[in-house]
Protein backbone atom coordinates (compact mmCIF):
# COMPACT_ATOMS: atom_id res chain seq x y z
CA UNK A 1 0.00 0.00 0.00
CA UNK A 2 1.74 3.72 -0.95
CA UNK A 3 2.51 5.77 1.73
CA UNK A 4 2.21 9.36 1.61
CA UNK A 5 3.79 12.24 2.92
CA UNK A 6 2.58 15.46 4.07
CA UNK A 7 4.33 18.08 3.31
CA UNK A 8 4.91 21.11 5.97
CA UNK A 9 3.92 18.86 8.60
CA UNK A 10 6.79 16.81 9.79
CA UNK A 11 8.70 18.21 12.62
CA UNK A 12 12.03 16.27 12.04
CA UNK A 13 11.20 14.25 15.47
CA UNK A 14 12.61 11.17 13.61
CA UNK A 15 10.05 8.65 14.79
CA UNK A 16 9.64 6.64 11.27
CA UNK A 17 12.93 6.53 10.57
CA UNK A 18 13.57 4.50 13.81
CA UNK A 19 10.95 2.28 13.46
CA UNK A 20 10.62 1.64 9.59
CA UNK A 21 14.15 2.33 8.38
CA UNK A 22 13.79 0.45 5.00
CA UNK A 23 10.98 3.03 3.96
CA UNK A 24 11.50 6.45 6.11
CA UNK A 25 15.41 8.45 6.41
CA UNK A 26 15.60 11.86 7.29
CA UNK A 27 17.51 14.75 5.29
CA UNK A 28 20.28 17.66 6.82
CA UNK A 29 17.37 19.04 8.39
CA UNK A 30 15.43 16.21 9.67
CA UNK A 31 12.71 16.25 7.42
CA UNK A 32 11.34 13.04 6.57
CA UNK A 33 12.75 11.44 3.12
CA UNK A 34 10.95 8.49 1.43
CA UNK A 35 13.41 5.57 0.46
CA UNK A 36 10.12 3.07 -0.92
CA UNK A 37 6.72 4.26 -1.98
CA UNK A 38 4.96 0.82 -1.77
CA UNK A 39 6.66 -1.45 0.88
CA UNK A 40 5.78 -5.23 1.34
CA UNK A 41 5.46 -7.32 3.68
CA UNK A 42 7.82 -6.42 7.17
CA UNK A 43 8.28 -3.24 5.83
CA UNK A 44 4.66 -2.47 5.57
CA UNK A 45 4.00 -3.37 8.92
CA UNK A 46 6.55 -1.18 10.34
CA UNK A 47 5.94 1.52 8.08
CA UNK A 48 2.11 1.62 9.44
CA UNK A 49 3.58 1.59 12.71
CA UNK A 50 5.45 4.81 12.01
CA UNK A 51 2.27 6.21 10.65
CA UNK A 52 0.81 6.10 13.98
CA UNK A 53 3.67 6.73 16.01
CA UNK A 54 4.36 10.21 14.05
CA UNK A 55 3.91 12.73 16.91
CA UNK A 56 2.80 14.92 13.79
CA UNK A 57 0.94 12.58 12.16
CA UNK A 58 2.65 13.55 8.89
CA UNK A 59 2.41 9.86 7.35
CA UNK A 60 0.00 7.65 6.15
CA UNK A 61 -0.60 4.55 4.42
CA UNK A 62 -3.10 5.32 1.63
CA UNK A 63 -6.10 2.85 1.45
CA UNK A 64 -6.08 1.65 -2.45
CA UNK B 1 -23.29 -18.41 20.96
CA UNK B 2 -20.99 -15.69 21.90
CA UNK B 3 -21.65 -12.12 20.44
CA UNK B 4 -18.50 -10.01 18.97
CA UNK B 5 -16.31 -8.84 21.40
CA UNK B 6 -16.69 -4.88 20.77
CA UNK B 7 -14.47 -1.72 21.87
CA UNK B 8 -16.53 1.55 22.49
CA UNK B 9 -13.82 4.49 22.55
CA UNK B 10 -15.45 7.80 23.54
CA UNK B 11 -13.10 10.62 21.65
CA UNK B 12 -13.02 10.84 18.05
CA UNK B 13 -9.82 12.91 18.19
CA UNK B 14 -6.24 11.60 18.07
CA UNK B 15 -6.16 9.55 21.03
CA UNK B 16 -9.69 7.71 19.98
CA UNK B 17 -8.14 7.42 16.58
CA UNK B 18 -5.15 6.03 17.34
CA UNK B 19 -6.69 3.57 19.77
CA UNK B 20 -8.88 2.22 17.16
CA UNK B 21 -6.22 2.19 14.24
CA UNK B 22 -3.71 0.16 16.58
CA UNK B 23 -6.44 -2.19 17.88
CA UNK B 24 -6.77 -3.09 14.06
CA UNK B 25 -2.95 -3.50 13.77
CA UNK B 26 -2.75 -5.30 16.35
CA UNK B 27 -5.14 -8.27 15.55
CA UNK B 28 -8.27 -7.05 17.50
CA UNK B 29 -11.08 -9.04 15.06
CA UNK B 30 -13.84 -7.11 17.37
CA UNK B 31 -16.38 -4.67 16.34
CA UNK B 32 -14.41 -1.03 16.99
CA UNK B 33 -17.15 2.23 17.76
CA UNK B 34 -15.93 5.53 18.34
CA UNK B 35 -18.16 8.48 19.18
CA UNK B 36 -17.60 11.77 18.74
CA UNK B 37 -19.23 14.85 19.75
CA UNK B 38 -18.23 17.23 17.32
CA UNK B 39 -20.19 16.56 13.51
CA UNK B 40 -16.14 16.49 12.34
CA UNK B 41 -13.99 13.54 10.52
CA UNK B 42 -10.85 12.86 12.69
CA UNK B 43 -8.26 16.16 12.70
CA UNK B 44 -4.87 16.55 14.55
CA UNK B 45 -4.58 19.71 17.01
CA UNK B 46 -1.46 21.03 16.85
CA UNK B 47 -1.83 22.41 13.02
CA UNK B 48 -4.40 24.32 14.75
CA UNK B 49 -2.90 27.30 16.84
CA UNK B 50 -0.11 27.12 13.58
CA UNK B 51 -0.49 26.54 9.69
CA UNK B 52 -3.53 27.37 10.63
CA UNK B 53 -3.88 30.33 12.34
CA UNK B 54 -1.09 31.50 10.21
CA UNK B 55 -3.09 30.93 7.35
CA UNK B 56 -0.26 28.27 5.98
CA UNK B 57 -2.87 25.22 5.71
CA UNK B 58 -6.44 25.02 5.01
CA UNK B 59 -8.43 23.63 7.84
CA UNK B 60 -8.52 20.71 5.63
CA UNK B 61 -5.13 19.77 5.41
CA UNK B 62 -5.52 18.96 9.28
CA UNK B 63 -7.74 16.06 8.58
CA UNK B 64 -6.31 12.56 8.78
CA UNK B 65 -9.20 9.93 8.05
CA UNK B 66 -11.53 10.01 5.51
CA UNK B 67 -15.01 8.14 5.79
CA UNK B 68 -13.69 5.04 3.53
CA UNK B 69 -10.71 5.03 5.18
CA UNK B 70 -12.52 4.19 8.26
CA UNK B 71 -14.59 1.80 6.73
CA UNK B 72 -11.59 -0.34 5.06
CA UNK B 73 -10.46 -0.40 8.59
CA UNK B 74 -13.71 -1.77 10.07
CA UNK B 75 -13.73 1.34 12.37
CA UNK B 76 -17.52 2.61 13.21
CA UNK B 77 -17.23 6.45 13.54
CA UNK B 78 -20.53 7.86 15.42
CA UNK B 79 -20.40 11.90 14.79
CA UNK B 80 -22.31 14.24 16.14
CA UNK B 81 -23.31 11.93 19.49
CA UNK B 82 -22.12 12.85 22.74
CA UNK B 83 -21.48 10.64 25.71
CA UNK B 84 -24.34 10.88 28.67
CA UNK B 85 -23.21 7.99 31.52
CA UNK B 86 -21.31 5.45 32.33
CA UNK B 87 -22.41 2.23 33.52
CA UNK B 88 -19.42 0.15 34.56
CA UNK B 89 -20.80 -2.77 36.15
CA UNK B 90 -23.33 -2.98 33.08
CA UNK B 91 -20.62 -2.51 30.48
CA UNK B 92 -22.66 0.01 29.01
CA UNK B 93 -22.37 3.90 27.95
CA UNK B 94 -25.47 5.81 27.79
CA UNK B 95 -25.03 8.60 25.37
CA UNK B 96 -27.56 10.59 22.96
CA UNK B 97 -28.67 8.12 20.83
CA UNK B 98 -29.26 5.57 23.62
CA UNK B 99 -26.77 2.93 25.58
CA UNK B 100 -24.12 1.84 23.72
CA UNK B 101 -22.74 -1.91 25.36
CA UNK B 102 -19.29 -2.63 25.28
CA UNK B 103 -16.82 -5.19 26.46
CA UNK B 104 -13.77 -2.72 26.54
CA UNK B 105 -14.57 1.26 26.80
CA UNK B 106 -11.74 3.56 25.88
CA UNK B 107 -12.25 7.26 27.55
CA UNK B 108 -10.44 9.52 24.92
CA UNK B 109 -12.48 12.89 26.01
CA UNK B 110 -9.59 15.31 26.15
CA UNK B 111 -10.11 18.55 27.52
CA UNK B 112 -12.22 21.75 26.67
CA UNK B 113 -11.18 25.46 27.74
CA UNK B 114 -11.23 27.02 30.94
CA UNK B 115 -13.33 30.37 30.78
CA UNK B 116 -12.56 33.07 32.22
CA UNK B 117 -15.22 34.60 34.44
CA UNK B 118 -14.60 37.92 33.55
CA UNK B 119 -14.77 37.08 29.79
CA UNK B 120 -17.05 34.04 29.63
CA UNK B 121 -18.27 34.71 25.92
CA UNK B 122 -14.55 35.67 24.39
CA UNK B 123 -12.77 33.32 21.60
CA UNK B 124 -10.17 30.30 22.99
CA UNK B 125 -9.13 27.59 20.98
CA UNK B 126 -9.55 23.82 21.26
CA UNK B 127 -11.52 22.39 17.98
CA UNK B 128 -11.07 22.91 14.26
CA UNK B 129 -14.32 25.28 14.21
CA UNK B 130 -12.41 27.46 17.05
CA UNK B 131 -9.37 28.23 14.59
CA UNK B 132 -11.72 28.73 11.58
CA UNK B 133 -13.28 31.60 13.81
CA UNK B 134 -10.81 32.66 15.60
CA UNK B 135 -8.29 32.89 12.03
CA UNK B 136 -11.14 35.01 10.45
CA UNK B 137 -10.90 37.06 13.53
CA UNK B 138 -7.51 37.96 13.53
CA UNK B 139 -7.34 38.93 10.08
CA UNK B 140 -9.68 41.25 11.11
CA UNK B 141 -8.32 42.46 14.53
CA UNK B 142 -6.34 45.37 14.89
CA UNK B 143 -5.54 45.32 18.53
CA UNK B 144 -5.52 41.93 20.44
CA UNK B 145 -5.21 41.17 24.11
CA UNK B 146 -3.97 36.95 24.65
CA UNK B 147 -4.34 35.86 27.86
CA UNK B 148 -2.54 33.10 29.35
CA UNK B 149 1.00 32.81 29.33
CA UNK B 150 1.25 29.33 27.85
CA UNK B 151 2.17 27.85 24.55
CA UNK B 152 -0.73 27.96 22.95
CA UNK B 153 -1.23 31.66 24.26
CA UNK B 154 2.83 32.35 22.49
CA UNK B 155 1.55 30.48 19.91
CA UNK B 156 -1.92 32.89 18.96
CA UNK B 157 0.00 36.45 19.79
CA UNK B 158 2.97 34.80 17.37
CA UNK B 159 -0.26 34.35 14.37
CA UNK B 160 -1.75 37.74 16.10
CA UNK B 161 1.41 39.43 15.08
CA UNK B 162 1.45 37.47 11.59
CA UNK B 163 -1.41 39.11 10.87
CA UNK B 164 -0.45 42.58 11.74
CA UNK B 165 -2.02 43.49 14.74
CA UNK B 166 -0.89 45.13 17.96
CA UNK B 167 -0.77 42.36 20.32
CA UNK B 168 -0.15 42.09 23.95
CA UNK B 169 0.34 38.91 26.26
CA UNK B 170 -1.27 38.82 29.50
CA UNK B 171 -0.21 36.55 32.48
CA UNK B 172 -0.28 36.98 36.08
CA UNK B 173 2.46 34.52 37.15
CA UNK B 174 5.27 36.28 36.08
CA UNK B 175 6.46 34.14 33.99
CA UNK B 176 5.91 32.51 30.23
CA UNK B 177 5.70 28.88 30.09
CA UNK B 178 6.16 25.91 27.85
CA UNK B 179 4.27 23.11 28.06
CA UNK B 180 6.37 20.56 30.45
CA UNK B 181 9.33 22.56 30.42
CA UNK B 182 7.76 25.21 32.79
CA UNK B 183 9.03 28.34 32.72
CA UNK B 184 12.58 27.37 32.01
CA UNK B 185 12.37 29.24 28.61
CA UNK B 186 10.64 31.90 30.06
CA UNK B 187 13.46 34.60 29.25
CA UNK B 188 14.02 33.15 26.02
CA UNK B 189 10.60 33.29 25.00
CA UNK B 190 10.03 36.63 26.55
CA UNK B 191 12.99 37.97 24.07
CA UNK B 192 11.03 36.33 21.12
CA UNK B 193 7.99 38.43 21.69
CA UNK B 194 9.89 41.78 22.22
CA UNK B 195 12.14 41.54 18.94
CA UNK B 196 8.82 40.61 17.37
CA UNK B 197 7.44 43.56 18.83
CA UNK B 198 4.53 41.82 21.42
CA UNK B 199 3.91 43.41 24.53
CA UNK B 200 4.01 41.49 27.34
CA UNK B 201 2.15 42.14 30.86
CA UNK B 202 3.12 39.08 32.94
CA UNK B 203 1.60 40.43 36.21
CA UNK B 204 -1.32 41.65 35.01
CA UNK B 205 -4.52 39.87 36.00
CA UNK B 206 -7.90 40.96 34.49
CA UNK B 207 -9.59 43.33 36.73
CA UNK B 208 -12.43 44.03 34.67
CA UNK B 209 -13.55 43.89 31.11
CA UNK B 210 -16.47 45.39 29.68
CA UNK B 211 -17.65 45.30 25.90
CA UNK B 212 -17.56 48.49 23.86
CA UNK B 213 -18.71 49.73 20.63
CA UNK B 214 -15.35 48.30 18.75
CA UNK B 215 -15.12 45.12 21.44
CA UNK B 216 -14.06 44.80 24.90
CA UNK B 217 -12.55 47.91 27.32
CA UNK B 218 -10.05 45.73 29.62
CA UNK B 219 -8.84 47.44 33.28
CA UNK B 220 -5.36 45.39 33.85
CA UNK B 221 -4.25 45.31 37.51
CA UNK B 222 -1.61 48.38 37.41
CA UNK B 223 -2.38 50.40 34.43
CA UNK B 224 -5.44 52.24 32.82
CA UNK B 225 -8.53 50.75 31.06
CA UNK B 226 -7.40 49.76 27.82
CA UNK B 227 -9.95 48.88 24.48
CA UNK B 228 -8.82 45.74 22.42
CA UNK B 229 -10.87 44.40 19.06
CA UNK B 230 -10.14 41.17 20.32
CA UNK B 231 -9.79 38.87 23.46
CA UNK B 232 -8.39 35.50 23.56
CA UNK B 233 -8.78 33.24 26.76
CA UNK B 234 -6.01 30.68 26.30
CA UNK B 235 -5.74 29.49 30.05
CA UNK B 236 -5.44 25.62 30.39
CA UNK B 237 -8.20 23.13 29.69
CA UNK B 238 -10.61 21.33 31.78
CA UNK B 239 -11.00 17.62 31.53
CA UNK B 240 -14.23 16.39 29.88
CA UNK B 241 -15.20 14.23 32.42
CA UNK B 242 -19.07 15.54 33.28
CA UNK B 243 -20.92 12.49 32.02
CA UNK B 244 -18.46 10.02 34.05
CA UNK B 245 -20.31 12.09 37.25
CA UNK B 246 -21.61 8.72 39.25
CA UNK B 247 -20.23 6.36 37.70
CA UNK B 248 -17.63 5.60 40.23
CA UNK B 249 -14.46 6.66 38.16
CA UNK B 250 -12.12 8.63 40.20
CA UNK B 251 -12.82 12.39 38.03
CA UNK B 252 -10.81 14.66 40.58
CA UNK B 253 -8.12 16.00 37.19
CA UNK B 254 -9.56 14.01 34.78
CA UNK B 255 -9.95 9.54 34.69
CA UNK B 256 -7.74 8.32 37.49
CA UNK B 257 -5.95 5.40 36.13
CA UNK B 258 -3.07 3.12 37.00
CA UNK B 259 0.11 3.28 35.22
CA UNK B 260 -0.55 1.18 32.39
CA UNK B 261 -4.00 3.25 31.83
CA UNK B 262 -6.75 1.46 33.46
CA UNK B 263 -9.24 3.15 35.21
CA UNK B 264 -12.19 0.14 36.26
CA UNK B 265 -12.49 -2.98 35.38
CA UNK B 266 -12.88 -2.81 31.42
CA UNK B 267 -12.48 0.88 31.24
CA UNK B 268 -9.11 2.34 30.32
CA UNK B 269 -8.32 6.19 29.60
CA UNK B 270 -5.75 7.85 27.42
CA UNK B 271 -4.87 11.12 25.69
CA UNK B 272 -5.37 14.65 27.66
CA UNK B 273 -7.95 13.65 29.74
CA UNK B 274 -6.12 10.07 31.17
CA UNK B 275 -4.54 10.84 34.90
CA UNK B 276 -1.67 8.16 34.48
CA UNK B 277 -0.34 6.98 37.81
CA UNK B 278 3.44 7.86 37.28
CA UNK B 279 5.11 5.04 39.01
CA UNK B 280 8.35 7.85 39.28
CA UNK B 281 6.75 10.38 41.44
CA UNK B 282 3.42 8.08 43.04
CA UNK B 283 1.13 10.69 41.59
CA UNK B 284 -1.43 10.87 38.37
CA UNK B 285 -0.80 13.06 36.36
CA UNK B 286 -2.22 14.31 33.10
CA UNK B 287 -0.01 15.21 30.15
CA UNK B 288 -1.75 17.53 27.63
CA UNK B 289 0.32 16.73 23.71
CA UNK B 290 -0.28 15.25 20.71
CA UNK B 291 2.60 12.31 21.16
CA UNK B 292 1.35 11.57 24.50
CA UNK B 293 -2.01 10.89 23.47
CA UNK B 294 -0.42 9.01 20.40
CA UNK B 295 1.40 6.62 22.69
CA UNK B 296 -1.13 5.85 25.55
CA UNK B 297 -3.13 4.95 22.80
CA UNK B 298 -0.82 2.62 21.06
CA UNK B 299 0.22 1.23 24.88
CA UNK B 300 -3.38 0.77 25.82
CA UNK B 301 -4.55 -0.97 21.86
CA UNK B 302 -2.18 -3.38 22.55
CA UNK B 303 -2.63 -4.46 26.06
CA UNK B 304 -6.19 -5.17 25.04
CA UNK B 305 -5.82 -6.75 21.72
CA UNK B 306 -3.00 -8.70 22.82
CA UNK B 307 -1.78 -7.93 26.11
CA UNK B 308 1.31 -6.32 25.02
CA UNK B 309 4.00 -4.67 26.56
CA UNK B 310 3.74 -1.35 27.91
CA UNK B 311 6.16 1.36 27.18
CA UNK B 312 6.41 4.54 29.10
CA UNK B 313 5.51 7.31 26.72
CA UNK B 314 8.58 9.99 26.92
CA UNK B 315 6.94 13.57 26.55
CA UNK B 316 7.56 15.32 23.06
CA UNK B 317 6.13 18.87 21.83
CA UNK B 318 6.86 21.30 19.78
CA UNK B 319 5.82 25.34 18.75
CA UNK B 320 6.98 27.45 16.31
CA UNK B 321 6.46 31.14 17.78
CA UNK B 322 7.54 33.76 14.88
CA UNK B 323 8.86 31.73 12.88
CA UNK B 324 11.07 30.04 15.71
CA UNK B 325 11.23 26.13 15.85
CA UNK B 326 11.30 24.79 19.54
CA UNK B 327 11.22 21.27 20.57
CA UNK B 328 11.38 19.75 23.77
CA UNK B 329 11.90 15.99 24.89
CA UNK B 330 11.61 14.19 28.20
CA UNK B 331 11.31 15.74 32.10
CA UNK B 332 11.94 19.43 33.12
CA UNK B 333 12.94 19.94 37.03
CA UNK B 334 12.00 23.47 37.59
CA UNK B 335 14.76 23.92 40.49
CA UNK B 336 17.40 22.90 37.94
CA UNK B 337 18.13 25.61 35.11
CA UNK B 338 18.64 24.17 31.41
CA UNK B 339 22.48 24.60 30.40
CA UNK B 340 23.38 25.86 26.91
CA UNK B 341 25.19 23.45 24.77
CA UNK B 342 25.84 24.98 21.86
CA UNK B 343 29.10 25.19 20.17
CA UNK B 344 28.50 28.64 19.12
CA UNK B 345 26.60 30.56 21.55
CA UNK B 346 26.26 33.98 18.75
CA UNK B 347 23.74 32.28 16.70
CA UNK B 348 20.22 31.42 18.03
CA UNK B 349 20.13 27.65 17.59
CA UNK B 350 20.75 26.28 20.81
CA UNK B 351 20.40 22.54 22.47
CA UNK B 352 19.49 23.59 26.06
CA UNK B 353 19.87 20.12 28.48
CA UNK B 354 18.12 19.39 31.46
CA UNK B 355 20.26 17.09 33.88
CA UNK B 356 19.29 15.43 37.41
CA UNK B 357 22.24 16.05 40.25
CA UNK B 358 23.84 12.46 38.82
CA UNK B 359 24.19 13.97 35.38
CA UNK B 360 21.99 11.56 33.41
CA UNK B 361 20.14 13.59 31.00
CA UNK B 362 16.35 13.73 31.50
CA UNK B 363 15.13 16.59 29.27
CA UNK B 364 16.43 18.54 26.36
CA UNK B 365 14.93 21.59 24.24
CA UNK B 366 15.93 22.52 20.80
CA UNK B 367 15.94 25.98 20.12
CA UNK B 368 16.25 26.54 16.61
CA UNK B 369 18.38 23.64 16.85
CA UNK B 370 19.47 21.01 13.72
CA UNK B 371 16.94 18.24 14.05
CA UNK B 372 20.52 15.75 14.63
CA UNK B 373 21.49 17.33 17.52
CA UNK B 374 18.19 16.63 19.65
CA UNK B 375 17.29 13.12 18.36
CA UNK B 376 20.93 12.38 20.07
CA UNK B 377 19.50 14.02 23.16
CA UNK B 378 15.97 11.83 22.37
CA UNK B 379 17.69 8.55 22.17
CA UNK B 380 19.78 9.23 25.51
CA UNK B 381 16.87 10.55 27.25
CA UNK B 382 14.45 7.41 26.12
CA UNK B 383 17.39 5.00 27.01
CA UNK B 384 17.47 6.28 30.24
CA UNK B 385 14.31 6.57 31.02
CA UNK B 386 12.63 3.32 29.49
CA UNK B 387 12.97 1.27 32.37
CA UNK B 388 10.05 -1.35 32.80
CA UNK B 389 7.01 -1.12 34.00
CA UNK B 390 5.57 -4.52 36.04
CA UNK B 391 3.12 -5.79 34.37
CA UNK B 392 -0.55 -6.33 36.64
CA UNK B 393 -2.40 -9.29 36.60
CA UNK B 394 -4.44 -9.77 33.74
CA UNK B 395 -7.82 -10.39 35.47
CA UNK B 396 -7.02 -7.16 37.29
CA UNK B 397 -6.85 -5.22 34.14
CA UNK B 398 -10.58 -6.42 32.57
Amino acid sequence: MPIEVKAGACVGAGQCALVAPNTFDQDEDGIVVLLQHDPQGIDLKSAIRATQLCPARALAVSAR
Amino acid sequence: MSRTRRAVIVGASIAGLTTAEVLREEGFDGEIVIVGEEAQLPYTRPPLSKQILLGEWEPEDARIRTRAELDGLGIQLLTGVSAAGLDVAGRTIHTSVGPIAYDDLIIATGTRPRTHPLLPHSPSLRTIDDAILLRAQLRLARRVAVIGSGILGSEIASASRKHGAETVIVGRSGTLSFGGVGSLLSDRLAHLHKVNDVELALHADVISASPSSGGTELVLRGSAERSFDLVVVMIGGTPCTEWLAGSGLDIADGVACDDVGVAAPGVSAVGDVAAWHDPSTGRGVRTEHQSNAIEQAIAVASRIARNGEIERPVPLFWSEIHGTQIKAVGWFDQRRQLVDTSVDPTTDRSILCARAQDGTLRGAVAWNAPPREFQSARAEIITSARTAIQPIPKEDRR
